[in-house]
């Protein structure tokens, strides 16, 4: 019984007691208490301080803009940090105007947006966020822009000449859907959908349905690798954990070594193993199981994104597992067989039973860690083993659509935190070993 | 695992299998790890064993390689290796550049992970720490969460507050990244700490600071450098925030070989990672050292 126990079983019975200065002892072991988790929490604080500014805020911020796009509604000047309202008389007729097609005042509060944007230099950054949800805009804009100055009514015939596609209802749509900076619609595409020129959700066309496959793509590698992570783990956990210490100390460096190599070496050697002029194709056309020209093609395609990932991760499910199955009794198993069980029964009714929390440790945490993986595809992935993380990286330095990005990684996140919370839950995240 | 006597020639057939298969799985686990250290040693500009070398043919074998990390981006790389030489490749060798840069992140990275991380651990473990298991989950989920959104989080926030392209964004990101790895090890080390002990040298007069560097630190210090340990290799092998945040001239080891293995891929790639093997090895044995002594300090097993 600790201390603090003993303590409060004498307050309970009687509320008399006083300490030597006369205070009553409830209070003064109340004020002890608050003091010590006021200690413990002090010295937690400095951390939980410093990851909530380096890591909780900034995953807060991306989220924020997964639903927030002001490309539409604010310039923001690079050179002097200024940011000016923009499009302001053409927001103003969506606002007053809903579900309305486009009439001649819609036209022409657009042709006098397009002459401040030309006085902007804003065109570009306009159309490019029209051109996220709808292709082919951001020409339109620059060159409507351009032209701003020339227009006269009537607005709508004169928008209508510089380019029939102004008349297209779906742009329409995307510009009252980005009229207001917080938007939905980065989601929708991130899950294949878009807005027809009624508003409506509906898919995308067919050819441009990626990320849904890419989800689903996403979801079995992972669960693949976790299945062949499993199928390796067990037998050399299930002898490590057998084995005596002296000799399964040392086999586990087998395990610890890949574990402490860096990430980027082991991808490296896989390249090296498994590429057409690699060690493995080459060993294979010495030993003449191959022809020259049959070579095998193992890297740059979804086949090296499992091997080199299941080796990889391969670590996290073998310790987890060790860990349980070393202290398994033994005596359980004898008896079993002393009964009559053969031993394929008795591992299967006794023993394997019994490792089934290692399973799901280091199943959950293989799975969760496969899903965000990024640089072991982007190496070694080919264009079919890339995984949703090498999309987001795409989105992110590429095709610079930065809202898209945040919204895949913002899904991506919310699947990750669930299983982590099924991890915390039944596993617990104090539980997790390292080595 | 010794077979028993009575085993049937079933069993024994199984048995030998089993054995097979995991010798297999360790193969699988260590070879490519290995492969890289002879294949570095090439002579020719292949990532695969040539004929000399199969042969053992000393002419197989050079160590071109590894001078090339010492020569690429060099001034005057032909000069005569004298003392200027060497300044020459302290300044200007890409790989050494890389190398010090690695180092410099690494260890401001390490040194803030391991300290706060350290104190946060022995809050965490008091019994009386308020919202114990929330804080523990936020503290670990850097490790958790995909470092391609940590690093999407971070561009975003960086180019916000200006620490895009610095040092200390990168030392900052980095220790956060490396945090989860103190955090486990040192609680770990602090599970079966004995109380008593700080409540005798408190009986002694001992103050809370002198408590904590005479008695606590001395017998979680292997927890602690393990840790450290762990959150310099984080740093040290972290490609994906540095490819977000950091300028371009700030190259560190794992950026470097990033770009050698996406363009212009050469042995001397493969002189790096074996390098970062032995660096591996001898951090293992290190780790290992110290939780055989933490074991012992802690009276876990009589070894």
């Amino acid at each position: 019984m600790s201390d603090a126990a003993v303590f409060s079983d004498i307050t309970t019975q009687t509320d008399s007691l006083t300490t030597a200065d006369g205070r009553p002892l409830k209070a003064a072991l109340a004020a002890a208490q608050a003091r010590a988790r006021r200690r413990a929490f002090f010295l937690v604080l400095p951390l939980l301080a410093f990851v909530l500014l380096t890591f909780v805020a900034p995953i807060g911020q991306m989220l924020h803009r997964s639903v927030h796009n002001p490309g539409f509604t604010e310039h923001h000047d690079i050179a002097s940090g200024a940011k000016t309202p923009i499009m302001v008389n053409l927001r103003q007729w969506f606002d007053d105007n809903a579900d309305a097609a486009p009439d001649e005042t819609a036209y022409a509060a657009l042709a006098a947006d397009l002459l401040v944007l030309r006085d902007l230099k804003a065109a570009g950054n306009v159309g490019t966020r029209i051109n996220y949800e709808r292709a082919g805009s951001r020409s339109l804009f620059t060159k409507a822009a351009r032209n701003a100055k020339k227009l006269e009514p009537p607005y709508t015939e004169a928008i209508l000449d510089l380019d029939e596609d102004w008349g297209d209802p779906a742009l329409w749509q995307v510009m009252r859907g980005a009229s207001s900076a917080y938007t939905l619609n980065f989601y929708l595409a991130a899950i294949d959908k878009t807005r027809d020129a009624g508003g409506n959700v509906v898919a995308v066309d067919e050819v441009r349905q990626v990320y849904v496959k890419l989800f689903l793509r996403t979801l079995f590698l992972s669960l693949l690798i976790t299945v062949l992570c499993f199928v390796l783990a067990f037998p050399i956990a299930h002898l490590l954990a057998t084995l005596p210490l002296r000799y399964s100390n040392l086999l586990m460096i087998f395990v610890l070594l890949p574990f402490w190599t860096s990430l980027l070496v082991r991808t490296t050697s896989w390249i090296v193993l498994l590429q057409s002029e690699g060690v493995l194709n080459d060993a294979m056309v010495a030993t003449g199981i191959l022809a020259d020209e049959n070579r095998i093609q193992m890297m740059y395609n979804q086949a090296g994104t499992i091997i080199a990932m299941t080796h990889i991760l391969l670590p996290f499910m073998v310790l987890p597992l060790y860990s349980v199955m070393r202290p398994i009794d033994k005596s359980y198993v004898r008896a079993a067989r002393s009964l009559g069980a053969t031993s394929w029964t008795a591992f299967r009714r006794i023993y394997f039973p019994q490792t089934v929390p290692g399973i799901g440790a280091g199943a959950l945490l293989v799975f969760i860690l496969a899903v965000g993986y990024y640089i072991t595809p982007a190496l070694v992935g080919g264009a079919d083993g890339q995984l949703i993380s090498n999309f987001i990286a795409y989105h992110m330095t590429k095709s610079l659509n930065w809202s898209l990005a945040a919204a895949l990684a913002a899904i991506l996140l919310g699947g990750i935190l669930i299983l982590y919370w099924l991890y915390d839950q039944l596993v617990g995240i104090d539980n997790l070993k390292l080595g | 695992m010794a077979l028993p006597k009575h085993a049937s020639t079933l069993e024994r057939i199984w048995h030998y299998t089993y054995l097979a298969i995991c010798a297999l799985i360790f193969l699988f686990l260590i070879a490519p790890i290995l492969i890289v250290i002879p294949l570095s040693f090439n002579a020719e500009p292949y990532f695969t064993f040539t004929e000399k070398m199969l042969n053992l043919d000393p002419e197989g074998y050079s160590t071109r390689w590894y001078d090339l990390l010492l020569t690429f981006g060099m001034a005057a790389p032909d000069a005569p290796r004298d003392s200027s030489w060497w300044a020459d490749v302290w300044a200007n060798a890409q790989w050494v550049n890389a190398a010090k840069n690695s180092v410099i992140i690494g260890f401001f990275s390490t040194l803030l992970a391991t300290v706060l991380g350290t104190l946060a651990a022995l809050g965490l473990s008091r019994p009386e720490m308020p919202f114990r298991r929330a804080i523990m989950a936020v503290l670990i989920s850097p490790m958790i969460v995909p470092i391609i959104i940590t690093a999407t989080g971070l561009f975003f926030f960086y180019s916000m507050t200006g620490l895009a392209n610095t040092y200390i964004g990168i030392i900052m990101a980095h220790a956060t990244l490396g945090i989860p790895f103190v955090i486990i090890t040192v609680t770990a080390t602090l599970v079966g700490f004995d109380h008593s002990l700080t409540r005798a040298a408190a009986s002694l007069g001992a103050n809370p600071t002198t408590t904590f560097f005479k008695i606590i630190m001395p017998l979680i210090l292997p927890g602690v450098i393990s840790g450290a340990l762990f959150a310099f290799v984080t740093s040290f092998d972290e490609v994906v925030v540095v490819l977000f945040v950091a300028a371009h001239d700030q190259q560190t080891i794992p950026r470097q070989m990033w770009n050698g293995i996406r363009e212009q891929i050469s042995p001397a790639i493969l002189s790096v990672a074996t390098i970062l093997v032995l660096v591996s090895i001898a951090l293992l044995t290190t780790v290992e050292l110290l939780r055989r002594r933490s074991e012992r300090l802690r009276g876990l097993s009589p070894g």
